[in-house]
């Protein structure tokens, strides 16, 4: 088997045009395992949390003050000048850090040298998926893979998953930002006013949790698991974006941006989740749910079967399912244990290349084997992914992208690949050479055909769209 | 004599015999039939969509939210349609527009994706399937009403199956040069998935050249670009549209009149695209469950069961109607004491319009699409 190839493009991000030759496939895979660095310098620049949170404020301020003059002016809101200007301010404002964020990580990806924890980086993003479709998270995706992510991908499940949970992101996207306590101080209060409706509950974040992120979907739990976890999460909440019941209620030294635990947002009393009482105080309740869902029979499987997909194709072998479940079950979700099992185990290294690159993996892989950057320096990144199917931390749904052939595998989505590598070979002409280039990017899995077609290339741009668009270069 | 499938079944021989003899059932196939399948994905709040106004518990069940369709179409003593829905309460005064409420898939628990692949794959159970129910209705299709085409980068469940099916996304790149693709052609000749794909890109290529730089952003440009890969006399005659963003957990009243609106261009931008066509088109919009009854604490809705599903089109069999057995929504008639009880399957309304549209047998047409069921 075309065990170099596989070692670079399955747990790699492919080869770049600098790369030494790959000895030892599983040796050098291991080896990057002690050599990761959980903040690249490409992400050191990025805005902290209460930058983003300030200028995602200030939009919003200014909108509503925008939507009264309109108003006062007897303007339709819905169109004409006044809502492109806003949008031209959105675009200036809070959105900036989103599209810097994205370029960074794209720049992380094709120059590291440790291309299997950064793709560890990615899939773990992606299993515990926000996505930047609400205004409120755009500004934050980029910030909650670099500081909710990053740092755990090497530690236990149960950390990362706290720390997954605990990100303003994920608290703004599945709603827990304005989840409130049914019987919570604030809520009695204001019922006992009676002057509007009282805040309440929403479910979202807890049920995504168990069908997500942990247990998995139909593993067991109920409705009522759902709503009670919903109550134990109530009073998490993000400080300084000026909107909702709770914020007036934030601690006096809450710097905007930073998830804070509100006491009077918190359903109080002991709860019962999965046949057990938890009946600690305030924020110590959800925490101690999320500590033993992180070790919950039904996870281990869950987790081993993503894992087990990504590394293996659509079907993943019933014995490395088992062992990754094996290995998840005895550390008690040690991370790095995972990782050297699957690199020890045989599957991943028996099959053909038979998984489709995701849009993201195929143009970092693309990237990582020009030297001369293959995109302008004005590119937008985060729209170009869009383009190709795979918006940036935006999969529209909680449950993230997809790992399936099936889902990648389209014939538009195949056109707009020919057409972004066109447009890129395009770029580079004959400042690269396929013909050299091949047998280095794609190695052992070189087949005399591909070879044969990119030699009989009109033009070097020719030829390096070919090399892209090969069979081979799609997949991993 | 020259019979249609039509008079064929109208003068009781049924399609199954009339199949017995191949090249005499499809030989006189008038007007091609279009089928268009919107999905809405994320839960679409049928009780908004279609408000049951008439029934005692609503106003008290959906408190701030209970003036939604405030100023939409009455649609009879019980239902109000939602005023976004401007263009399809024109349809349903015209006939041409039918709602089926309370009605839900097999399915009844509230996760999206085992939800959706429910109502794509038509299984009775999630994952139950690797093929969907439009992708087996091809199979019951004459060749010229067979070519099918998703406006999504790949395929989505629902259009999968035996028949090769096309996709388009609105492109934004310069085109790759004949000569590329030309050789890409050949390189790809004998790889088994890229094949097929390729193949139909190339084709879709050729026949979405003329829609230009329409970007298919919004329900009317999305609408618009569906009529254009329809029309053409090879182009598409099945197709399946992609709407999201319909899991409003909060602010609904605003975010649901956004999307109701945008799927209310896409129709009105269908119909208009497709001219006399759309007498002989059904366009289906569906959804994997509903939502809560009673309105969330952030002035949302919660995943809920029982929602409403949309026919519409120039044949249909109960044009200007709401079909429902309503099963009313105080507390102790709700399922589970907190959704909308389900009182009529999905799967039936869809088989049972399809088959009136394609004039098959509906027993057939209810045991392809759904053979688990």
């Amino acid at each position: 088997m075309a065990v170099q190839y596989l070692a670079a493009h399955r747990f790699g991000l492919g080869r770049r045009f600098d790369d030494p030759a790959i000895e030892d496939p599983q040796d050098w895979l291991i080896r990057q395992l002690d050599d990761y660095d959980p903040a690249p310098a490409a992400i050191a620049g990025l805005a902290g949390r209460e930058a983003i949170a300030t200028a995602y404020a200030e939009y919003r301020d200014e909108r509503r003050a925008m939507r009264r003059e309109a108003k006062n002016a007897q303007m339709r809101d819905d169109d004409g000048a006044d809502v492109q200007a806003m949008r031209r301010m959105a675009r200036a404002g809070f959105r900036r850090h989103y599209g810097e964020a994205a370029r960074a990580r794209l720049t992380a990806a094709v120059a590291t040298q440790t291309p299997f924890p950064e793709r560890l980086v990615h899939f773990w993003a992606n299993h515990f998926a926000i996505s930047a479709d609400k205004q409120s998270v755009v500004g934050f995706a980029g910030n909650y893979e670099n500081e909710a992510i990053r740092p755990h991908v090497m530690g236990k499940f149960s950390d990362l998953l706290t720390a997954a949970v605990h990100h303003p992101a994920m608290l703004l996207f599945l709603d827990q930002a304005q989840s409130f306590g049914p019987d919570s101080r604030f809520a009695t209060r204001v019922r006992n006013r009676g002057r509007r409706q009282a805040p309440g509950l929403n479910e979202n974040l807890a049920r995504e949790i168990m069908e997500l992120h942990t247990l998995g979907v139909r593993a067991g739990y109920t409705q009522a698991d759902v709503t009670n976890f919903a109550k134990a999460l109530t009073g998490l909440t993000v400080a300084g974006l000026g909107r909702g019941a709770g914020q007036r209620l934030m601690p006096a030294d809450a710097r905007p941006g930073e998830t804070v635990f509100v006491d009077r947002l918190h359903q109080p009393g002991p709860l019962t989740i999965l046949g057990k009482v938890y009946d600690q105080p305030g924020a110590k309740q959800a925490e101690a749910v999320l500590r033993d869902l992180a070790v919950h029979p039904a996870i281990a499987r869950h987790v081993a079967t993503k894992l087990a997909r990504h590394f293996s194709g659509d079907e993943p072998p019933a014995t490395l399912v088992d062992r990754l479940e094996k290995d998840f079950e005895r550390t008690g979700g040690d991370l790095p244990s995972l990782y050297r099992t699957l690199v020890g185990s045989p599957e991943p290294w028996a099959a053909a290349p038979t998984m489709f690159k995701s849009p993201w993996d195929w143009t970092v892989s693309m990237l990582r084997a020009l030297k001369t950057p293959g995109l302008g320096e004005r590119q937008n990144i985060a729209a170009m992914f869009t383009q190709l199917g795979q918006p940036v931390w935006r999969p529209g749904s909680p449950k993230g992208y997809d790992d399936l052939v099936a889902t990648w595998a389209g014939s538009a989505a195949l056109m707009q690949r020919v057409e972004l590598a066109s447009r890129i070979a395009g770029r580079i002409g004959d400042r690269a050479d396929a013909r050299a280039l091949a047998p280095l990017v794609l190695a052992d899995a070189l087949t005399p055909e591909t070879a044969q077609a990119i030699a009989r290339a009109d033009s070097p741009g020719q030829g390096l769209a070919m090399l892209f668009a090969s069979p081979a270069f799609l997949r991993r | 004599m020259i019979l249609s499938r039509r008079s064929i079944i109208l003068s009781g021989i049924t399609v199954a015999a009339a199949g017995a003899l191949p090249g005499f059932a499809y030989a006189a196939a008038g007007t091609p039939k279009r089928l268009v399948f919107v999905i809405q994905r994320g839960a679409a709040d049928g009780l908004a969509t279609v408000a049951p106004t008439g029934d005692p518990a609503f106003a008290a069940a959906r408190r701030a939210l209970a003036d939604e369709t405030a100023g939409g179409a009455k649609l009879d003593g019980m239902f109000t349609l939602h005023p976004a829905l401007a263009q399809a309460a024109s349809l349903y005064a015209g006939k041409q527009a039918h709602f089926a409420h309370a009605v839900a898939t097999a399915y009844r628990d509230r996760s999206h994706f085992d939800g959706q692949n429910m109502l794509e794959g038509g299984g009775s159970r999630p994952y139950g399937r690797d093929d969907g129910w439009v992708g087996r209705l091809l199979t019951l299709l004459p060749a010229a009403e067979r070519d099918a085409i998703a406006i999504a980068p790949a395929v989505p469940l629902a259009l999968r199956g035996t028949v090769q099916v096309g996709t388009y996304a609105p492109s934004r790149l310069p085109q790759a040069d004949a000569d590329l693709i030309a050789r890409l052609t050949a390189m790809y000749a004998d790889d088994p998935l890229l094949h097929p794909l390729w193949d139909s890109a190339v084709k879709t290529q050729e026949l979405a050249n003329d829609i230009g730089g329409n970007n298919g952003r919004n329900g009317a440009d999305l609408g618009k670009l569906a009529a254009s890969l329809m029309l053409p006399a090879d182009g598409a005659r099945v197709m399946m549209v992609e709407t999201g963003g319909w899991d409003t957990h909060s602010g609904q009243r605003g975010r649901l009149n956004a999307q109701l609106r945008g799927l209310d261009q896409l129709v009105g931008a269908l119909q208009t695209g497709l001219g006399p066509a759309w007498n002989d088109t059904l366009v289906i919009v569906a959804t994997e469950f509903g939502r809560t009854v009673e309105v969330n604490g952030t002035g949302g809705t919660d995943h809920g069961t029982a929602s409403t599903a949309m026919l519409l089109g120039g044949g249909l069999a109960m044009g200007g109607k709401v079909s429902a057995d309503w099963p009313g929504l105080g507390a102790a008639t709700r399922y589970e004491g907190r959704d909308l009880k389900p009182t009529r399957s999905l799967e039936s309304v869809i088989a049972s319009a399809v088959a009136h549209h394609y004039a098959l047998d509906p027993k057939r047409v209810m045991a392809t699409l759904y053979p688990d069921a």
